[in-house]
């Protein structure tokens, strides 16, 4: 990178929140993909700490399990300095009967400076961001939208691959429930990927196309030539009989072998968001193939991708020292 | 609207200087109409036309102008949900009664799934009393079609019709059933009752949120298809065939739903239908950002539906426009979509929403009024619904042009739950009269 990137610049990111990526504008995305690159370097160096977030509290409020994104958040938050609180609601409050709205308030009233909120159902986080004055990230809202793994996703591939725009990617399995494949799909059309979607007709979305991605139900012609192919998980609820009939028969036509991987381009890269389910959607031998496959790349991108996330919205809080911040709504 | 200057009321009113409007006949001209006690004593072009020296008004008669304003029969209600018995913090028989008053409708039939359920006699004569005892409008009940709405063992259907109810139906769950439904269809043939359908596959909409397509699809919120209603309709479409028995399809949201009953119709058979005004006033688009007063079942459809449904309103394949009268509390609403409960209030904006099939052209007002009044009446056998000398004096006086802006906070209703709240409208209600007695008069 030629020029250093300047996130607390709220004209170059005028979002309060980072709830989706649908409607973020290619300056915005390569703005924080620019800046995890920085912090991709300074996490592989002894000292990690940084400041950006000193004095501020960052709340880790997770509805639905999660090991993988919450502890990336968390780790993301100390690196820079902050002070992490992780909040598990679906074993509490919700169980009292604790509404959404009230839990929201309730959180408000603690004045943290960040949200970081995972949600079992489409929207529930955006309803939460209405009630809250803080900012607030989407870690993951039911069906609808992952924007931080749809970020380091595209830094994985951007550093391997060295752009995005014109590159073919292949989103495989069930497209349908995945989150995952919404926030991908909106990144990677943003930035002039091609995007494909290979899935099983039942977990095919209703009018995919209109997302702007090519539909394929088999996975040989559907992954021809690309040069990253995109595993999703298939929840083990959808594997008996409701969706796909089996597991067996799911992983002879949509798991990922090297049979059928190849079809993609010779250098094709392999991507999951882990966590996977192996001989379901994903072979093993596939899955560890240490020249092909990026997963553990992705998850070190994800800590990365998730501190220029909370550097940049907490540049546009107001400062520390009760000056206003570059906040626009 | 004020009584200044008015003769005082003698159990005679007489209405001058209206627009008289009665869809079952045809009639629109300037006129007048006088009420004697409950009932319409005369009315007529000619009546009391003398301009100002109001020719051949008694001298014990109370005057009101209308200063040519519409009167018409009131509007009658074929669905609705009261909420009383069970959710009482949601709407009442009294809250309910004052919204339809507010929204000119002197005649509302409530859904039976109340809590106890409208299953027996008892529930029906508890709401029987209950509107009695707020004696605005006129409350009418439909019995549940099975024990417990559970759609399994049907009700008394025998007794409860007896007892006055006007229909059954599981109300806003589908009798899915088949046998149920043949039996029901069948049974109902000896009372004179239609039964009444909310026409969705429950199988193929379950779980779902909204209209399947786009929105639905990046929203991530699972879809209900169209042809959950389709099919339904088609399967008892069939039954009907086979029965004879007298169905109605409740709110039509569907292209396919509405051709299907277009056909039946054509067919002969003994079928009716309704819609809402959301379903031709709006599309799934409402839904927009999670907005989960958009919510309702069936979901808000696709435009090519909603223009299908003002297509068959205007070529009367469907007879009747309903509220589908909803009340949520704030705490069932805001929510996350997926939790939030379905359905909108809609007794108090169904006269200018559907107003707007007259102002953007697709129809005139006096076809717009019959699916409001005599098309409601004939589809439950009641004699309201219209201008007859003897009949009820059940009436509105409404201003048809008049702007004015939808605030959910200005309803009546307990739930201020409306798909149109913001919406600026035009058509107003000045005055609604029920037997006679006004029950609402707007104070502006």
């Amino acid at each position: 990178m030629s020029v250093a990137p300047t996130p607390s610049d709220g004209t170059r990111f005028p979002h309060k929140n980072l709830l989706g990526i649908e409607g973020l504008s290619p300056d915005e995305i390569t703005l924080l993909l620019d800046l995890s690159e920085t912090y991709v370097e300074q996490n592989r160096r002894p000292d990690k700490k940084q400041s950006v977030l000193r004095g501020r509290t960052l709340i880790n409020l997770f509805f639905e399990t999660s090991t993988r994104t919450r502890t990336s958040f968390e780790l993301a938050g100390k690196r820079l300095g902050g002070d992490v609180i992780n909040i598990s609601v679906s074993d509490s409050a919700i169980k009292k009967g604790e509404t959404l709205m009230d839990t929201a308030m309730t959180l408000n009233a603690m004045h943290a400076d960040v949200l970081v909120v995972r949600h079992p159902f489409s929207g529930g986080v955006a309803l939460l961001a209405q009630k809250v004055n803080c900012a607030v990230i989407n870690a993951g809202d039911g069906s609808h939208e992952h924007p931080t793994q749809a970020l380091l996703d595209a830094l994985t591939i951007r550093r391997r691959k060295g752009r995005l725009a014109g590159l073919t990617v292949a989103i495989c399995g069930d497209v349908m429930h995945s989150r995952v494949a919404r926030s991908n799909i909106h990144l990677l059309n943003t930035m002039g990927a091609r995007v494909r979607i290979v899935a099983p007709p039942t977990l095919v979305p209703a009018q995919a196309d209109r997302l702007g991605v090519e539909v394929f139900t088999e996975m040989e012609p559907g992954i021809t030539d690309c040069d990253i192919v995109m595993m999703l998980r298939l929840q083990s609820e959808r594997m008996s009989g409701s969706f796909v009939p089996s597991v067996r028969e799911y992983f002879h036509f949509w798991g990922l072998d090297y049979e059928k991987l190849g079809a993609a381009k010779p250098e094709a890269l392999i991507m999951h968001p882990g966590p996977m389910n192996r001989g379901v959607e994903i072979d093993s031998e596939v899955a560890d193939d240490v020249g092909r496959s990026l997963i553990h790349e992705q998850v070190e991108m994800g800590v990365a991708v998730r501190m220029a996330c909370l550097e940049t919205l907490v540049g546009q809080l107001p400062s520390l020292d009760g000056a206003e911040g570059n906040t626009a709504q | 609207m004020t009584a200044n200057g008015e003769k005082r009321a003698t159990g005679k009113v007489a209405y001058i200087n209206a627009r008289l409007l009665d869809p079952a006949t045809g009639l629109d001209a300037t006129g007048g109409l006088l009420t004697v006690g409950e009932t319409i004593a005369d009315f007529g072009p000619g009546l009391f036309a003398g301009g100002q020296f109001e020719v051949g008004i008694p001298d014990d008669a109370q005057v009101i102008d209308c200063k040519g304003a519409c009167l018409a029969p009131g509007l009658i209600d074929i669905r609705v949900q009261l909420r009383d018995p069970g959710e009482e913090h949601k709407e009442t028989i009294q809250s309910g009664s004052r919204a339809a008053a507010a929204g000119g409708v002197t005649a509302m039939v409530c859904l039976p799934n109340t809590d106890p359920p409208i299953d027996d006699v008892s529930v029906l004569e508890f709401i029987a009393r209950r509107a009695r005892e707020v004696k605005l409008v006129k409350v009418y009940a439909y019995g549940a079609l099975t024990r417990g709405l559970e759609g399994r063992e049907i009700t008394e259907i025998g007794l409860m019709a007896e007892a006055g109810a006007m229909g059954f139906t599981d109300g806003v769950k589908a009798t899915a059933d088949a046998t149920v439904m043949r039996r029901a269809l069948s049974y109902a043939t000896a009372f004179g009752k239609p039964i009444i359908q909310h026409p969705e596959e429950p199988s193929l909409a379950a779980g779902g949120e909204m209209n399947e397509g786009e929105i639905a699809m990046r929203l991530g919120l699972k879809g209900i298809p169209a042809v959950a209603e389709t099919i339904m309709v088609e399967r008892d479409l069939r039954l009907v065939e086979l029965t004879g028995g007298r169905y109605h399809a409740a709110h039509l949201s569907t292209a396919g739903a509405i051709q299907r009953i277009r056909e039946a119709k054509a067919n002969g058979l003994p079928v009716t239908c309704d819609t809402a005004p959301h379903y031709f006033a709006l599309n799934e688009m409402a839904v927009g950002d999670y907005r989960t007063f958009a919510k309702v079942s069936p979901p808000l459809r696709a435009e090519a539906d909603r223009r299908a449904v003002i297509e068959g309103i205007k070529d009367g394949t469907v007879d009747v426009i309903a509220s589908d009268h909803a009340p949520q509390d704030q705490d069932s609403k805001r929510l996350p979509f997926t939790q939030a409960e379905f359905g909108v209030v809609g007794l108090e904006t169904l006269l200018p929403i559907s107003l707007e099939l007259v102002h953007n052209a697709h129809m005139s007002l006096i076809e717009v009024l019959a699916r409001l009044t005599s098309r409601p009446a004939d589809v439950l056998g009641l004699r309201s619904g219209r201008l007859a000398k003897g009949g009820p004096a059940d009436l509105v006086l409404f201003d048809p042009d008049r702007p004015w802006r939808i605030e959910d906070g200005e309803l009546n209703s307990k739930s201020k739950n409306s798909a149109f709240d913001g919406r600026p409208v035009q058509g107003r209600v000045l005055r609604t009269v029920v037997d006679g007695r006004t029950v609402y008069t707007l104070d502006r």
